[in-house]
């Protein structure tokens, strides 16, 4: 009997981690710099927050809007939203929402529309130092209807007008006295702060009990939480800026996972991989994070669109995604990526073709001259400066390749690297980058790029050097596809102007997509539940569905 | 020169570097607002002319150095727009942190290359010389952030001994857990550091070997020991002396490589983060100080070198 009951024994022990395991350490790169959910805008805030407090909607991991505070999403099918005719004949609207009965603060004070209106005067004050506050200056005004239902008015009908990601709500029993003495003060003063373990400030299925500034942050379950129960006792978040010392940490067992949002880089996650995939699930994860050239259209050099359809086409993506991302980055046709519902899929794409490339630079002028590269009958050479953020090896390698592919149809490539904060401080939105520039915007599922692609946001001396078209980039036709897209309802509409958009975008190239960036998470085999969404609402936002099994 | 005037001049470098880096941060191109926008497509142009007026950042630098100059005048180091929170409360556990890890490093760094250095230095060109000569050339020669990545390997990941990085394991886990936590960051350290001051002991002593004291020592018939340890030991640790002396400083400006590999939370990462984040008030306040207790460390230097030779002081 003994000799049976001891290699039980002994296996029951092995595997206790397996099932026993009720502490998870997540390794992220980068530590939050305020816990307010409305202050600056971070992507370390959002990951720890997304534990422990909750916006009123957002999307979820299949990019559906979907209320996460609230009861039901308002539509004006089901009579929740209704439009308003405001001043001057514009178009407004009025979207009733019931937060959830059983939401309510850590500290068992019920999550109520004092809450919603506490939340809308601090977005909207100019000084409180709210990051985000376009959605703030829309709503006009808070009906509160009951301590649960309320209804936003909003001066601008667009098609996403029940999204209100933006509005996190802030506890206004534990805040309110914080704010209003000094509101210009407001951010130095906020308890998320000045009081992080506070329980009010939480209403998630976990809350903050420990924050070591630069070090971690522990969350343990919201006894208050009338979801789902949370799967374990406690979650600890430590910040290791290095993606080696994280990788290292993740071996020696100091973190059991490394988040996606804010992890490993693709190419150093696919040799983790190879090297350790038998222990982890390594999930690759398509984002919203589009990564292309922005060009100067200012430049005699590529105003031509026939040079630039020309340099689109003698690059050959697919094979820089296969050799560099063993093909998990998703080549981009344009702003719009393929799980995006609006995607036109029935657009041709812009495969390589290095012949078609060629006779595009010849019909255009540039032929082939001394050392390979083409010239034009100014004797100027077909030579493109690229300007990309240092230390971004991902891009420094596809700069590379792209130099590679481009001499062999004859033309130059000088590839500069700058410092992030010089590039998107000076280089590229004061548009001095002579002719390319190579970086990503992260956007949320169906985002108008209004802000990239109108003409009206072209960066200059006169506007302050507001706005992110930054190749300079003024199409009417644009315009106008823009801003009817904004305020379309109907979805079939709305799908055939988006296709209009990127035919219109593919047609033009202001920019040469690239990629769609993947998320790296890495997982251990017994962790359970964790759905990375590829946009900016990250997986923990559903964190009471991870379990250990 | 007297220790006020000393303590005048080093008012006025603090100044002048109050100054300069002041002056440096507003010259450098683009602001934490810039690179917001670029990562968030939430926020719009407006909101960017707003956060940037809300934090003073369209405003002149040296408008702003002046203001914030008046308030450091009256004690106010002002708040960390980074950490929310006064500047005092953020640089805190930073700087405790980084002194514990810089003063033991230093500590277990001298302990070894002050023994090293005499060792060498008893038959230069023999076998122990050149064997210091070859691990002083490698702790030079080695990058601190490959050193500290073997030592997570190979202490951490292969042989499971020590943590991998942070201060102290979640939850507290006492003073055991605290020295097993600076194992390997102290270790890194200290080796890139044991070299040059192997180095300098050695040339010292060596090059106190010949002097007249020295010799008059010997004939008097001191043995060697009293001789090394007792005459030319003292005279040769002038040159260690300064640099401790300048090395002070760095106890409270932390190490930024070794900070980053450990994921230690010092100063290094503090100021290169408020730095970067033009946090105006946390990155002078961290510089000042790493540049006040350098010059603290210059004056006691100079007190200490009295102390080894009284010759200093009559000259």
């Amino acid at each position: 009997m003994r000799k049976f009951l001891a290699p039980l024994i002994v296996s029951t022990m092995l595997a206790a981690p397996a099932w026993a395991k009720d502490e998870l350490a997540i390794g992220i790169t980068q530590f939050p710099a305020t816990l307010n959910p409305s202050i600056e805008s971070m992507l370390a805030k959002t990951y720890v927050l997304a534990f422990a407090h909750r916006p009123i909607t957002a999307y979820d991991a299949s990019w559906q809007l979907t209320c996460l505070l609230c009861e039901k999403l308002p539509t004006i099918e089901n009579g929740l939203a209704k439009v308003e005719t405001l001043e001057g004949g514009r178009k407004g609207i009025a979207a009733t929402y019931a937060l959830r009965a059983d939401a309510k603060w850590a500290d068992g004070t019920p999550v109520t529309t004092d809450d919603v209106v506490f939340s809308w005067e601090v977005g909207r004050h100019p000084q409180s130092g709210v990051a985000a506050a376009e959605l703030f200056r829309r709503i006009t005004r808070v009906e509160v209807k009951d301590s649960r239902t309320f209804t936003l008015h909003v001066d601008k009908l667009t098609f996403d007008y029940n999204a209100i990601n933006d509005l996190h709500l802030l506890p206004a029993h534990i805040e309110r006295k914080r704010f209003e003495g000094a509101p210009s003060e407001y951010r130095n003063r906020t308890a998320y702060d000045q009081d992080s373990t506070n329980p009010g400030l939480y209403n998630g299925p976990y809350r903050i009990t420990s924050v070591v500034q630069g070090s971690h942050v522990v969350l343990e379950p919201n006894t208050y939480w009338g979801g789902t129960k949370p799967g374990f006792k406690r979650i600890v978040i430590k910040a290791i800026e290095n993606t080696a010392s994280l990788e290292a940490n993740l071996l020696s067992g100091g973190i059991d996972m490394i988040a996606g949002e804010l992890g490993l880089p693709l190419e150093q996650s696919l040799a983790f991989e190879k090297r350790h995939g038998a222990r982890f699930n390594v999930i690759t994860k398509p984002s919203l994070s589009y990564e292309h050239l922005d060009l100067n259209l200012s430049s005699s050099l590529l105003s031509e669109p026939k040079v630039r359809r020309a340099l689109l086409l003698g690059l050959d993506r697919e094979t820089i995604s296969r050799q560099l991302f063993e093909g998990r980055q998703i080549v981009a046709e344009s702003v719009v990526p393929p799980l995006d519902w609006v995607f036109a899929a029935d657009l041709p794409k812009a495969s390589f073709d290095p012949v078609r490339a060629n006779q595009l630079l010849d019909d255009a002028g540039w032929m082939v001259g001394p050392g390979g590269v083409r010239v034009n009958h100014r004797r100027e050479r077909l030579s493109l400066e690229l300007v990309t953020t240092a230390g971004n090896r991902s891009r420094e390698l596809i700069a590379q390749v792209m130099q590679a592919q481009w001499k062999k149809i004859g033309v130059e490539l000088r590839i500069k690297t700058e410092p992030p904060r010089v590039m998107f401080g000076d280089t590229v939105t004061r548009r001095k980058f002579p002719h390319m520039a190579l970086f990503a915007w992260y956007s949320a599922p169906e985002s108008v790029p209004r802000s990239t692609l109108h003409s009206s946001m072209i960066p200059n001396a006169g506007n302050n050097w507001s706005g992110q078209n930054y190749p300079g980039y003024a199409s009417p036709a644009m315009d106008q596809l823009l801003d009817s897209v904004e305020v379309e309802l109907s979805k079939d509409k709305r799908k055939a102007i988006w296709r209009d958009i990127q035919a219109l975008y593919a047609a033009d190239l202001p920019a040469l997509p690239l990629f769609f960036k993947s998320d790296s998470f890495i997982l251990p085999k017994e962790l359970k539940g964790v759905q990375p969404t590829g946009h900016q609402d990250p997986s923990p936002y559903w964190a009471e569905n991870w379990r250990w099994e | 020169m007297g220790v006020t005037t000393r303590l005048l001049q080093s008012v006025l470098v603090l100044l002048l570097m109050s100054f300069v880096v002041y002056g440096l941060m507003g010259l450098m191109p683009g602001d934490p607002i810039d690179l917001m926008i670029a990562g968030d497509p939430r926020l719009t142009p407006d909101d960017a002319v707003r956060l940037k007026a809300l934090y003073g950042l369209d405003q002149p630098w040296m408008e702003r150095w002046l203001r914030w100059l008046g308030q450091f005048i009256q004690g106010e180091l002002g708040y960390s727009r980074l950490y929310a929170r006064p500047v005092a409360e953020a640089m805190a556990p930073a700087l405790g942190n980084s002194a514990l890890l810089m003063l033991s490093a230093m500590a277990l760094s001298l302990s070894v290359a002050i023994p090293l250095g005499i060792l060498a230095s008893l038959r230069p060109g023999g076998p122990l010389d050149r064997l210091v000569n070859l691990l002083a050339f490698a702790s030079v020669s080695v990058p601190v952030f490959w050193l500290g990545l073997m030592l997570i390997v190979v202490f951490a990941v292969g042989l499971g001994m020590l943590p991998a990085g942070g201060v102290e394991t979640v939850g507290g886990g006492g003073l055991a857990d605290r020295l097993r936590h600076m194992v390997l960051p102290v270790a890194a350290l200290a080796l890139a550091g044991i070299g040059q001051a192997a180095r300098h002991m050695r040339a010292a002593m060596i090059g106190e070997a010949g002097a007249d004291y020295i010799r008059t020592a010997r004939a008097k018939g001191c043995g060697p020991a009293r001789v090394v340890l007792g005459h030319q030991l003292r005279n040769a640790l002038l040159p260690i002396t300064t640099i401790v002396a300048l090395e002070f400083g760095g106890l409270f400006s932390g190490a930024l490589i070794t900070e980053t590999v450990f994921a230690w939370p010092g100063m290094g990462r503090l100021i290169y983060e408020a730095v970067m984040g033009n946090d105006f008030n946390l990155a002078l306040s961290g510089l000042l100080l790493a540049t006040a207790m350098t010059l603290t460390g210059s004056i006691l230097a100079d007190m200490a070198y009295l102390r080894l030779d009284p010759r200093i002081g009559r000259k």
